[in-house]
């Protein structure tokens, strides 16, 4: 059960892009994402992160009171040390007498003896569930409000725009922390607390090119043919929003994957034991201050943050300025 | 003969796109005696304000850029200038009146500041001498309390006045040279008059040459002494105002002519130019008018045509202008090619 | 102007109502007070008198409804009550944090709003170059990389190798700005990238309008063209991101505050975080809310000074 899931969403995303590639206007965009070098890059290097998270949310149990282990725990069962060493060092380190490693570790080891390189790959599954989940959503919830309130105007529009102007006026660090006090810690919790707080921008985006398109020619054709308003909304608005929500997505993923470290060092994030960046970085805080300084663990996770992130920036600009020379930043 | 103000040569300006290179401007040549006012004439989107742009080097980059010619001013090339002396001629030697008179003015600074500090960047200070001429160029423009004017903000002022505000700042340093983008295009028609009359009226006031930019012929009828007339980035006939009125010579000139709306035709359709202007990336190969041209026959779609002087109809020869087309029917082989009887210069507006 | 900033106020008002009835829903009909209360006391096993107490000291033991009209009434009128952890009035802990916040805040932020608009000019004068396209992947980067390394990595360079400034703490008076070198620096990394190039894309914009064209023309220089023409164009849209900013400056940043132990508001709200102090909490989203409709029609009042087309009607 568990398993499908993952594997659903995989054949979900293949599907999704053959179909959008037999359409013109999106084969010429992919065409013109694949000529960029950097954009291919980026879509490789989100690949491999989506690909250990993949990897990560397939697992099953040994036995009846075994613990569900994932690919990724299998590959990583070295036994844990007894405190920290650094990168393929064969003793430990910063203790009075060293202790001779059961194995080698590529990254090192943490306080506690875990393998840095195993906790680093745990992440990359709360990041991209995190962001792909959130994505799912405030983008919906966008889409309906904004295009609602583009469409319809009036007491609709004034009741759409009363929302998100009482949402917004909450500075939305304060309303994430308030959401999270209230729900608890976890995944899933944190997804909903960031669903609620994203939506707003893509929703007034939404609103603003929904108002633009009911008033072109085929919208109102359509209109005075009788064609009804929630057909003219899924079948000729919406199409024409898909640029705008890839490349908010987009860019708005790695904005997500950011605002996890930092939830997760005010310990409003995962729960601790759950893999996270953010844990990471948040527990390597004093190390840096030990002798001899402890710089693994923090450049590990800091560093698998960072590309993704960067990744994920390089390709949103790229398919902004490949879909939609308009919104082109130079 | 003297040496022209202004001898443009060959000029090329092209556009780098995602489609290929737009050659917007194709082997443009011609010259401006001092005083005398040439009128550039075409369809919209054949390369006249990039031709304007590329003599003061303002050519939208990093797409665009001047791929090789010379524009000789004042018997010194000006491609061969760095950027900081083309500065200088900017708006001091040549001045330059735009389009759209709505956006061309920056919309944060008042008039007065705009005006002063045309004179400003050209080292005469904003002290009251340029205050005060800033009063009488304004009221030269005919525009009304000059003084309030100065403290004014562009979107307070109607279309007419903002490029009569243009033209003041392009005056400002008494440049020997005026370039008019279609500087009535985007006004009513009452104040096309006005702005026309003024710009003619200014010319003689201050003896300056006039490079007249417009895709209307009874503007060129009005203004004008030489014509030239633009197609796909080349100039395809070159004339006095008076011979290309008596006599037309290039079928796209004589179209030109029949698609204007005059006194006997009214009531009547308009004829109009079969067609669309194709787009700068994709010329046709061999001449640029064939695929729209009503006399065209199979050398047409062959044979580039060349640019080739023509001997004027007229009767007195006065006017320094040469004449020139850039048809194949004024070539003398080639012409005889035609299936029919050649088109002979007949009068046809 | 005065009639558009009255009317602007009483706009506001059906905001904070929504935003007073969001906190309601979530603190008060969310988490059950019974929860709250055994969370809070200190004993172990508290009895159910000790929860009682708590609930009536605390005010929870109410009727809802009526917890509902005392909770609005007391946020309009912003009574924000005491702690739940500490049972210190809240105002009190506001106005001893926000001295410390203000000046922490307003020193970085004045500082990163110098250098971004200097460095955005400078790409956009030499855009189209490699100065241009490097600095603009440069400041990719510097987007990429979380607030939490430029902390840890920033208190460790500046203030453990360098020994420039004071590693963590606050003293009021002069002394503040030795405290504020650490906080500023890490403000300016964290912040420049997203800035710089925000900047950069406005400047550029208003470089392809028509009358950079006109002044261009009239022999204007490159540098009057930019620094005259195009910054004073630029103006509005960064104002928009400058000014709203400005009355969060008193609020301070939680993350700054909290890491470099500055005892200010955004330090104040992280321990509410760790001690669950819903009475802070909500406090703050208020203060938080009324400081960003202030900024909303600062922002709008600003525009009249860059924007000679803008009327406030
Ligand atoms: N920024 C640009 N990028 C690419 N091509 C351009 C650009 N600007 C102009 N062009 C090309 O240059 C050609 C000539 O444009 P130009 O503005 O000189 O026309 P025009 O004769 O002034 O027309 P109009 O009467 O509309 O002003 C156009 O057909 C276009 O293909
Ligand atoms: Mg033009």
């Amino acid at each position: 059960m568990s398993n499908l899931i993952p594997v659903l969403v995989v054949v979900l995303m293949i599907w999704t892009y053959c179909r959008m590639r037999q359409q013109p206007l999106w084969a010429e965009a992919f065409r013109r994402v694949r000529q960029r070098r950097v954009a291919m890059a980026s879509v490789v290097v989100i690949g491999i992160y989506g690909g250990i998270a993949f990897l990560d949310s397939i697992g099953w149990q040994d036995g009846r009171n075994e613990p569900r282990k994932t690919i990724i725990d299998r590959l990583f069962q070295k036994p844990k040390e007894r405190t920290y060493s650094a990168p393929l060092a064969t003793v430990t380190t910063g203790e009075p007498t060293p202790h001779p490693l059961l194995g080698r570790h590529l990254l090192g080891t943490d306080g506690v003896g875990e393998d840095v390189l195993y906790l680093t790959l745990k992440g990359c599954r709360t990041a991209i569930v995190l962001g792909g989940l959130t994505s799912l959503i405030a983008t919906p919830l966008a889409l309906l409000f904004g295009m609602l309130a583009g469409y319809f105007g009036k007491r609709v529009d004034d009741a759409v725009q009363y929302l998100y102007t009482v949402l917004d006026s909450i500075p939305s660090i304060l309303l994430l922390i308030s959401l999270l006090m209230v729900l608890g810690r976890g995944l899933d919790k944190m997804c909903i607390a960031l669903g609620v707080t994203s939506w707003v921008s893509l929703c007034r985006l939404t609103r603003g090119e929904t108002l633009r398109h009911r008033e072109r020619e085929y919208v109102r054709a359509a209109r005075a043919l009788g064609v009804s308003p929630i057909r003219i909304l899924y079948r000729h608005i919406l199409p024409n929003l898909m640029p705008l929500v890839i490349i908010s997505v987009t860019l708005g993923f790695s904005g997500l994957v950011l605002a996890e470290a930092v939830l997760s060092y005010l310990q409003l994030g995962v729960e601790p034991g759950v893999g996270s960046w953010g844990n990471m970085i948040d527990g390597a805080r004093s190390e840096l201050a030990r002798e001899p300084i402890i710089w693994w663990n923090l450049t590990a996770a800091s560093t698998a943050l960072f590309v993704l992130v960067l990744a994920l920036n390089l390709l949103g600009d790229a398919l902004r300025d490949a879909i939609d020379p308009r919104l082109r930043s130079s | 003969m003297t040496e022209p103000l202004l001898r443009v040569e060959d000029l090329r300006t092209y556009f780098d796109t995602p489609a290929g290179t737009a050659r917007a401007v194709d082997g443009v040549s011609f010259s401006i005696a001092p005083g005398e006012t040439l009128a550039l004439v075409g369809e919209s989107g054949c390369g006249k304000s990039m031709t304007a742009l590329s003599i003061l080097q303002l050519v939208p980059e990093p797409a665009g850029y001047i791929a090789g010619g010379h524009v000789y001013f004042q018997g010194v090339d000006l491609l061969d200038y760095t950027w900081e002396e083309m500065r200088r001629v900017r708006g001091a030697d040549i001045g330059m009146i735009f389009q759209e008179p709505m956006t061309s003015l920056n919309p944060v600074f008042t008039i007065g500041w705009q005006l002063m500090e045309a004179m400003a960047v050209h080292g005469k200070g904003r002290g009251p001498d340029t205050r005060r001429r800033a009063v009488e160029l304004l009221t030269r423009v005919g525009l009304p309390e000059p003084e309030r004017l100065l403290r004014q903000y562009p979107h307070e002022l109607s279309g007419g006045m903002r490029q009569r505000v243009m033209i003041a700042m392009a005056l400002a340093n008494n440049p020997k040279l005026l370039i008019a983008d279609e500087p009535t295009t985007a006004l009513d028609v009452t104040v096309q008059k006005q702005i026309l009359e003024l710009i003619r009226e200014l010319q003689q006031d201050f003896g300056m040459a006039v490079l007249l930019i417009t895709h209307d012929l009874g503007i060129v009828a009005e203004v004008s002494d030489t014509v030239a007339v633009m197609y796909a980035g080349q100039i395809v006939e070159y004339a006095t105002t008076r011979d290309l009125f008596r006599a037309p010579a290039h079928p796209y000139t004589r179209a030109l002519f029949a698609s204007r709306p005059s006194r006997d035709q009214r009531g009547r359709d308009l004829i109009t130019i079969e067609g669309i202007v194709p787009q700068a990336t994709a010329w046709p190969p061999a001449c640029r008018f064939a695929p729209r041209c009503p006399e065209r026959w199979p050398a047409c779609e062959n044979v580039a045509p060349v640019y080739q002087k023509l001997a004027s109809p007229g009767e007195d020869q006065t006017g320094p202008a040469e004449r020139g087309v850039r048809c194949h029917l004024y070539h003398p082989e080639l012409a005889r090619t035609r299936p029919e009887q050649p088109a002979t210069l007949e009068v046809h507006p | 102007m005065l009639r558009y900033v009255v009317r602007r106020v009483l706009y506001a008002i059906p905001i904070l109502f929504g935003v007073s009835l969001i906190t309601f829903v979530l603190f008060y009909a969310t988490v059950s007070p019974e929860q709250m209360a055994r969370s809070k006391l200190s004993a172990r096993n508290p009895t159910p008198e000790q929860i009682q107490d708590w609930l009536k000291q605390h005010g929870y033991d109410k009727p809802l409804h009526v917890q509902f009209r005392k909770h609005m009434a007391e946020l309009l009128l912003l009574r924000f009550g005491n702690s739940d952890t500490t049972g210190e009035p809240i105002w009190q802990m506001i106005r001893n944090g926000v001295g410390p916040s203000a000046v922490v805040a307003s020193l970085s932020f004045f500082a990163l709003l110098i250098v971004t608009i200097s460095l955005a000019l400078a790409v956009a004068y030499y855009r189209g170059t490699y100065v241009d396209l490097w600095g603009t992947f440069l400041c990719v980067i510097l987007m990429s990389i979380t607030v939490l390394v430029y902390l840890i990595a920033g208190q460790y360079l500046f203030g453990k190798v360098l020994k420039y400034a004071p590693l963590a703490g606050y003293r009021p008076g002069l002394d503040a700005a030795r405290f504020a070198v650490l906080p500023l620096i890490v403000a300016l990394f964290s912040r420049l990238g997203a800035n710089v190039r925000f900047y950069r894309t406005v400047m550029l914009e208003e470089m392809h309008q028509d009358y950079v064209r006109t002044a261009r023309a009239k022999g204007v220089s490159e540098r009057g063209v930019l620094f005259q023409h195009v910054l004073k164009n630029a103006a509005t849209p960064i104002l928009t991101s400058v000014v709203l900013a400005i009355p969060f400056l008193l609020m301070g940043s939680l993350l700054t505050e909290s890491f470099f132990a500055i005892p200010g508001l955004g330090t104040m709200l992280v321990d509410a975080i760790t001690n669950q102090d819903f009475a802070v909490v909500r406090a703050m989203v208020f203060l938080g809310t009324i400081l960003y409709i202030i900024g909303a029609i600062l922002t709008d009042i600003s525009y009249t000074l860059v924007d000679p087309r803008v009327r406030l009607e």
